[in-house]
C-alpha cells in the first residue's frame, strides 16, 4: 500500500474551553480527495489552518511527505509543496490576476530577492501564468486588477495561484463557496482531473460536489470525528445523518 | 491605462528638467541662493525617495528614518570634524573629506543600524511599528543630544564642505550637480526595485501578506530587505544635508524630520516615482515664499496636507497623471 501524502495523528487544539480539534487523525493518499465535511462551527477550517500553519496545534503531529511539519511556518510549508487556497478569497487587490499568479510562479522559483529585471518583460513569469490562467479559464481577464473580478472569478484565480505552486497537495477551504450552480459544476470537473496532479484534502459544503468528488470522507463534528469512509459509507451512517445530513443524502 | 502612465512619464521628466533648470538658469544669472534653495529640494527628495521604498512599495509607515537622516548628517559631520582637527577617525584609520568615503562610510551605517531596528520594528505592525520606530530613532536623538564630544545639543559645524574628486564643492552649482546625480540614481535604484521580483513580493505583501506566505515567501524576510536599502538611501541624503549646511544638529534626527519625510511622500503621491520629488519641490517653495510672508506658514501646509489627504489620496502626481496602475 502506498505511503499517505499527509499524515495527522492525534492533533488537538483549544480556545479557552472551547475543543476545536479533539484528537483529529487523518491520511491524504496519493491520486485522493479526501473531504472534510461537518456542520458550521465544527473546526474545519481550524484543522486547515493548522495544516498550513497559520495556528500551532495544542497536541499531536502533522507529517507531510515523510517530514515532521512542527517549527515551520506557513511559507515555509507552501515552499515544502502544501498549497492552500481559502474560504474567503485572499489575493493582492491591486495587481492583476496575471501578476497574483506571476507572483506564485516566481516563489515556487525562489526568487524573491532580485531587485533588477523587470517582471512584466520576463517571459519565465509571465508564460507560465498565462498558461495556468487559461487553464482555469481566466485567460482574457488576466489584467484585471483582483479587487475589480467577479466572486466566481476570484475563486478561479484562488485555484490558479495554488496551481502555479505545482504543490505536493492541495488543502482547498470551500473552494465552492458562492459560485453558483453553474460555476460548481464547472469547477467539480475541473477538481475531478486534478487530484491526478496533487492529492487534495477538501473542505466543502456543496455535498453535490463532494459525493462527486470525494474517494473519502471524514465527517467533523464539534471537533472529532465521528464518521470516516468511502461516499457510500457515509451517505448510509445514521450517526451522520442524524449530526449533520439531515434529509440531504 | 496606457494614458495615465503616459501622463505620469510626461510630469516625471518635467519635474526632473525643472528641477535642473532652475539653479542652471540662477547660477548663470548670479542667483546662488536659489541653486542652494534647489539643492535642498534634492537632497530632501533623496531623503523620502528612500523612505518611499519602505513606506510606499511596503506599506511600512517608518516613523523613524529621522534616524538615518541624522547618523548620515553626523557621519559626514564626525568625520570633517577630525579631518580639520588632522586626527584619527577611528580605530586609527585615517579621518577623510572625501565625499565617496563618506558616503559609503553613512550608507554602510545606516544598513548596520537599521538591520536590528527593523528585525525588531517588523515584528509589530500597525500602529505599534510607527511607534517602534519612533522609539528607536528618540533613543538616538538623545543620545546625539548627550554626547558632548561631537557638540551635544548645540550640534556640530563642518568648517570647510567635504570634498569631491574633480569638483568644486565649495560652489554651489557643482554641488547641487552631485546631489542630483544622486537624486537620480535613487530614483533609477526605486525604479529598478519596484519592477522587479523583489518588487512585486514588497507591494503584495503590502496588499495583502497572508497571500504572500502562502505562495511561499515569507514576508518579513522581504520587508526587513527593504527597510535596510530605505534607510541607506535616506542616510545618504542625511551626509549631504549637513555638507549643504555646513552643519550638523540632533534636530537631524529628531521626530518633527521624520514627520517632514513622511508629508513630503503624502503632499507628492504615496509609492510614485517621483512622489518625494514633487513632494519636496511643493514644501521647500511653500516653506520658502509663505515663510516669507508669516511664521506661521506651516498652517497652510497643514490645509494643503489635509486637502491631499481628503481629496487627492494619490498626491500632486495622483492629480496630474491619474490613479496608479500595475500592470
Amino acid at each position: 500500500m502506498a505511503e499517505p501524502v499527509l499524515t495527522i495523528r492525534e492533533l488537538e487544539k483549544s480556545f479557552g474551553a472551547l475543543k476545536a480539534t479533539d484528537g483529529v487523525s487523518i491520511d491524504l493518499m496519493p491520486g485522493e480527495i479526501h473531504a472534510l465535511i461537518g456542520p458550521n462551527g465544527a473546526g474545519k477550517s481550524t484543522l486547515i489552518h493548522q495544516v498550513s500553519g497559520s495556528i500551532k496545534p495544542d497536541r499531536g503531529t502533522i507529517h507531510f511527505l515523510g517530514q515532521d511539519m512542527a517549527g515551520l511556518d506557513v511559507a515555509a510549508r507552501a515552499r515544502f509543496g502544501l498549497a492552500r487556497s481559502f474560504q474567503t478569497s485572499s489575493l493582492a487587490q491591486e495587481f492583476s490576476a496575471l501578476r497574483n499568479v506571476m507572483l506564485a510562479v516566481q516563489a515556487k522559483q525562489g526568487s524573491s530577492l532580485r531587485v533588477f529585471r523587470p517582471v512584466m518583460r520576463d517571459r519565465s513569469l509571465i508564460e507560465p501564468a498565462l498558461a495556468i490562467l487559461e487553464r482555469v479559464g481566466l485567460a482574457g481577464r488576466a489584467h484585471v486588477p483582483a479587487a475589480e473580478l467577479s466572486h466566481g472569478e476570484r475563486r478561479q484565480l484562488e485555484i490558479a495561484i495554488a496551481l502555479a505552486l505545482e504543490p505536493k497537495a492541495f488543502l482547498l477551504d470551500e473552494p465552492m463557496a458562492g459560485m453558483g450552480p453553474e460555476g460548481s459544476k464547472v469547477l467539480t470537473g475541473f477538481l475531478d482531473d486534478l487530484r491526478h496532479e496533487a492529492p487534495i484534502l477538501l473542505v466543502e459544503h456543496d455535498m453535490d460536489a463532494v459525493f462527486a468528488l470525494a474517494d473519502r470522507i471524514s465527517v467533523l463534528v464539534y471537533g472529532r470525528i465521528i464518521a470516516s469512509g468511502t461516499v457510500e459509507e457515509i451517505r448510509n451512517d445514521p450517526e451522520v445523518r442524524r449530526a449533520y445530513l439531515g434529509d440531504a443524502a | 491605462m496606457k494614458a495615465t502612465g503616459a501622463r505620469e512619464i510626461i510630469a516625471n521628466a518635467t519635474i526632473a528638467l525643472l528641477l535642473l533648470a532652475v539653479p542652471l538658469a540662477a547660477s548663470a544669472m548670479g542667483e546662488p541662493f536659489y541653486v542652494t534653495l534647489a539643492t535642498r529640494i534634492t537632497i530632501l527628495a533623496l531623503a523620502a525617495a528612500g523612505l518611499n521604498i519602505a513606506l510606499g512599495l511596503g506599506g511600512l509607515v517608518s516613523f523613524g528614518h529621522a534616524a538615518f537622516f541624522g547618523l548620515g548628517g553626523y557621519a559626514a559631520g564626525i568625520m570633517a570634524a577630525h579631518a580639520f582637527n588632522a586626527e584619527p577617525f577611528f580605530l586609527g584609520l585615517d579621518s577623510t573629506t572625501s565625499m565617496p568615503v563618506i558616503w559609503l562610510v553613512a550608507i554602510v551605517t545606516c544598513g548596520l543600524v537599521a538591520l536590528p531596528i527593523g528585525a525588531i520594528s517588523l515584528r509589530t505592525s500597525g500602529v505599534y511599528f510607527i511607534m517602534i520606530t519612533l522609539a528607536f530613532a528618540q533613543m538616538i536623538y538623545y543620545f546625539a543630544n548627550s554626547w558632548p564630544a561631537y557638540g551635544g545639543q548645540d550640534g556640530l559645524p563642518i568648517f570647510i564642505r567635504n570634498t569631491f574628486p574633480g569638483v568644486n564643492t565649495a560652489q554651489p552649482l557643482p554641488f547641487f550637480l552631485l546631489c542630483y546625480a544622486a537624486l537620480l540614481l535613487a530614483l533609477l535604484m526605486f525604479w529598478s526595485l519596484r519592477n522587479s521580483r523583489f518588487g512585486a513580493a514588497l507591494q503584495a505583501a503590502r496588499q495583502n501578506s497572508v497571500r504572500v506566505s502562502a505562495v511561499g515567501i515569507a514576508p518579513f524576510n522581504v520587508r526587513l530587505v527593504a527597510f535596510v536599502i530605505s534607510a541607506m538611501v535616506t542616510g545618504l541624503a542625511g551626509a549631504l544635508f549637513a555638507d549643504l549646511n555646513r552643519f550638523v544638529s540632533p534636530s537631524m534626527l529628531s521626530w518633527h524630520m521624520s514627520g517632514e519625510l513622511i508629508v513630503l511622500i503624502v503632499l507628492g503621491g504615496i509609492g510614485r516615482l517621483f512622489g518625494p520629488v514633487a513632494g519636496a519641490m511643493l514644501f521647500v517653495l511653500l516653506e520658502h515664499f509663505l515663510g516669507g510672508v508669516t511664521e506661521r506658514w506651516q498652517l497652510f501646509l497643514g490645509l494643503i496636507l489635509l486637502g491631499v489627504v481628503l481629496f487627492a489620496r494619490g498626491g500632486l502626481l495622483g492629480m496630474i497623471a491619474g490613479k496608479a496602475r500595475h500592470g
